[in-house]
């Protein structure tokens, strides 16, 4: 299915898609987005982001993914009083016709919810909601590699989601513990670059998880932690291209080595937050 | 000791869940066991794990079922309640009754978990839903109507906790043999008897005629007057035999100082009945200065609660005895409560039945020169039981040295 434009708040538009076969990215503009409250290590409301500055930096990565990668982008309307709304990665996970609408663990983030039902029930998504307890996060904890569901627990989403999720996709779902607050979602701490390739920061996992992760994906590329605190992990994967936040020439290097091209984007004002490209953008299937 | 039943659901296997909280629950200072594995065999399927855990107390099992909740891992049967039926008729349980065990025992009514009292194994359970009780009860006590628990949903045991190797009462402590050493055994069981006093507990002696044949009376007397025996549980022949003996220095018309017959000594134990008999019963006896020594003088003399439950074989029998075996069986629960160790000497029948009222939790010691009944006795589901194959009077008088 086509998605049709939104003409956004911030007086950003979505245009012709020219890479309808590889996905759609839903976006939100960074209107109201600041540090309102503190929910990771990474947020404190004494380190406000500048609004100028983050508009720019959004509107950098949206016109990458736009024009430079060919990417067809959604945009969802940003709302006052909801600031992460920006990360539309965390809204839910968009599989087939189905919305899985995320269950979010603070209270603060779980307005953001109905507009993003709002959203995919006008295009058609039967909308799923988890239990109250059943903490949920989306896209945020639950990363496909290859036919596999990786799915990142305990900080964020809680395991019982995950089992939810498998029946829902139908799918194997292997569950990872995260250890570290300051990487509180899988996708802090682990990208999927192909089927069977990835980079990930180890010690955001449990023994288990690094277990789980060596003998499911062939080829997996460790990041420093300068990097991983870079959100290095947090990254953007188009086809062969890799969208991340600037200054990790480490994993940079790794990546061209291994045939990926990489563009880097400053996402300063972002990571105040606690993310970075990929909690920018939420992938929707096309139906 | 605390235990439930947990299910882990999902992808598990591959992704190593299922052993991570096996390894939490070890690691936690508990144990576990899988009660059922199915293990999905398509990609998207998922398996399921019951898993059984015991942990050494209740705080424990909260800290481990708190712990491995956040992996997935929940209670089972939690919330689901135990299912009752009305008794058809007086004496008679439902269909499928849930039978109790010697372990403390609780059972889900209106979201609440109730523990069942007493704890006495081979029980049907009746709950009281208005006074939300459960209370275990004999299969002849039950009255036409009463709701009894069947099935086996809604229901949570815990079994006694394991003590320490080095206890004398341990898991399913020592096999019962002839050869084995009993001199440190004997004097850690005079140890626990004095613990058990110390803390106000009160000590049962169960003991067979064998006890007076044997020679070892004095032994038990003078535990009694060291008050080291607040209960005691017997036969007519023990009471029969101690004062045959008070009477005439026989037992079975044997002098027990000088091994030696004595003439129409077959008589002297019929001639103890009948002057029991005589003066009204045993208490009484005492108090006319008809009996004026032995075993069961001790007893009157020194408060000691005794119980005589007879049975087809008694000659007699003395007054005292109970001949009323529901009412003995009955009379010899409520004697039990607050028991915190029983001596059985000498004895199978009687001490098969107070095994089978005692809750697991009641350290027992089972002294027997035939090792098939202290099997028998240790066997039964008792975790903290010590059996002592051994004639009774060198246990006695081994035991009486170190109290």
């Amino acid at each position: 299915m086509r998605l049709p434009l939104i003409e956004a708040a911030g007086g950003v538009a979505t245009r012709n898609s020219k890479r309808e076969k590889t996905m759609i990215l839903l976006m939100c503009p960074p209107l109201y987005y600041g540090i309102e409250y503190e929910i990771n290590p990474w947020m404190s409301r004494s380190r406000q982001t500048d609004p100028q500055v983050a508009q720019q930096q959004w509107r950098s990565l949206y016109r990458l993914l736009q024009d430079d990668l060919q990417v067809e982008i959604a945009l969802v309307e940003p709302r006052p009083g909801l600031p992460d709304m920006v990360f539309t990665a965390n809204a839910g996970l968009a599989w087939n016709n189905k919305f899985i609408s995320s269950n979010f663990r603070h209270e603060v983030r779980r307005g953001e919810s109905i507009h993003f039902d709002n959203w995919f029930q006008a295009r058609g998504y039967e909308i799923l909601h988890f239990p109250e307890q059943s903490y949920f996060e989306g896209e945020g904890d639950m990363l496909m590699c290859g036919d596999l569901w990786f799915a990142g627990y305990h900080i964020r989403s809680d395991i019982h989601s995950h089992q939810r999720v498998s029946e829902i996709v139908q799918g194997e779902v292997l569950s990872l513990e995260l250890t570290d607050d300051w990487f509180y979602h899988l996708d802090t701490c682990f990208c999927p670059l192909s089927n069977n390739q990835a980079i990930y920061y180890p010690p955001a996992f449990d023994g288990y998880a690094l277990n789980v992760l060596e003998h499911h994906i062939g080829t997996l590329i460790a990041v420093t932690e300068d990097e991983a605190r870079r959100f290095a992990c947090n990254a953007i994967v188009v086809e062969k291209n890799v969208v991340i936040n600037d200054g990790c020439p480490e994993i940079r290097a790794q990546l061209e080595a291994i045939g990926f091209s990489v563009f880097e984007i400053p996402l300063s004002e972002f990571i105040k937050a606690g993310g970075s490209a990929k909690c920018l953008a939420l992938k929707v299937p096309r139906a | 000791m605390a235990r439930t039943v947990v299910q882990l659901s999902g992808h598990i296997i591959d992704s190593l869940i299922l052993p991570k909280v096996l390894d939490l629950i070890i690691g936690l200072g508990a144990e576990f066991q899988i009660l059922d594995i199915q293990v999905g065999h398509r990609r998207p399927d998922r398996s399921d794990a019951k898993i059984l855990i015991e942990a050494p107390s209740a705080e424990m099992l909260e800290q481990v079922l708190a712990k491995i909740k956040e992996h997935g891992a929940v209670p089972l049967d939690e919330g689901e309640p135990a299912r009752f039926q009305p008794a058809p008729a007086d004496g008679i349980f439902p269909e499928n009754f849930y039978a109790t065990t010697n372990l403390r025992t609780w059972v889900r009514i209106q979201e609440n978990w109730l523990e069942v009292q007493p704890v006495e194994m081979d029980c049907g359970v009746r709950v009281d839903t208005a006074g939300m009780r459960a209370e275990a009860l004999p299969i002849h006590k039950a009255r036409k109507g009463d709701l009894i628990v069947t099935g086996q949903h809604g229901i949570k045991i815990a079994p006694i906790e394991r003590q320490m190797p080095h206890e004398t009462f341990e898991f399913m402590s020592s096999p019962v043999s002839a050869e084995q050493p009993k001199g440190l055994l004997v004097r850690e069981i005079a140890e626990s008897m004095k613990n058990v006093r110390r803390e106000k507990g009160k000590i049962l002696v169960v003991a067979g005629p064998g006890l007076v044949h044997t020679g070892a009376s004095a032994y038990l007397v003078e535990m009694i007057e060291k008050n080291f025996v607040q209960t005691l549980f017997a036969g007519n022949g023990l009471a029969v035999h101690d004062i045959e003996s008070a009477l005439y220095g026989t037992s079975l018309g044997v002098y027990l100082d000088k091994k030696l017959r004595a003439s129409e000594g077959h008589e002297h134990h019929l001639w103890a009945i009948n002057k029991i008999r005589g003066a009204g019963g045993i208490r009484q006896a005492v108090e006319q200065g008809l009996l004026t020594k032995g075993i069961f003088h001790a007893c009157v003399k020194n408060g000691v609660d005794f119980l005589l439950a007879g049975s087809i074989r008694d000659d007699g029998p003395l007054p005292d005895v109970i001949t009323d075996t529901l009412r003995a069986q009955d009379l010899m629960r409520e004697k039990i409560r607050s028991v915190g160790l029983v001596l059985m000497m000498a004895t199978t029948l009687h001490a098969i039945a107070t095994g089978n009222l005692l809750p697991a939790s009641v350290k027992t010691v089972c002294v027997d020169i035939n090792p098939a009944v202290v099997t028998k006795l240790t066997d039964r589901g008792t975790f903290q039981a010590v059996g002592l194959v051994t004639d009774v009077e060198p246990f006695l008088r081994e035991l009486c040295g170190y109290l």
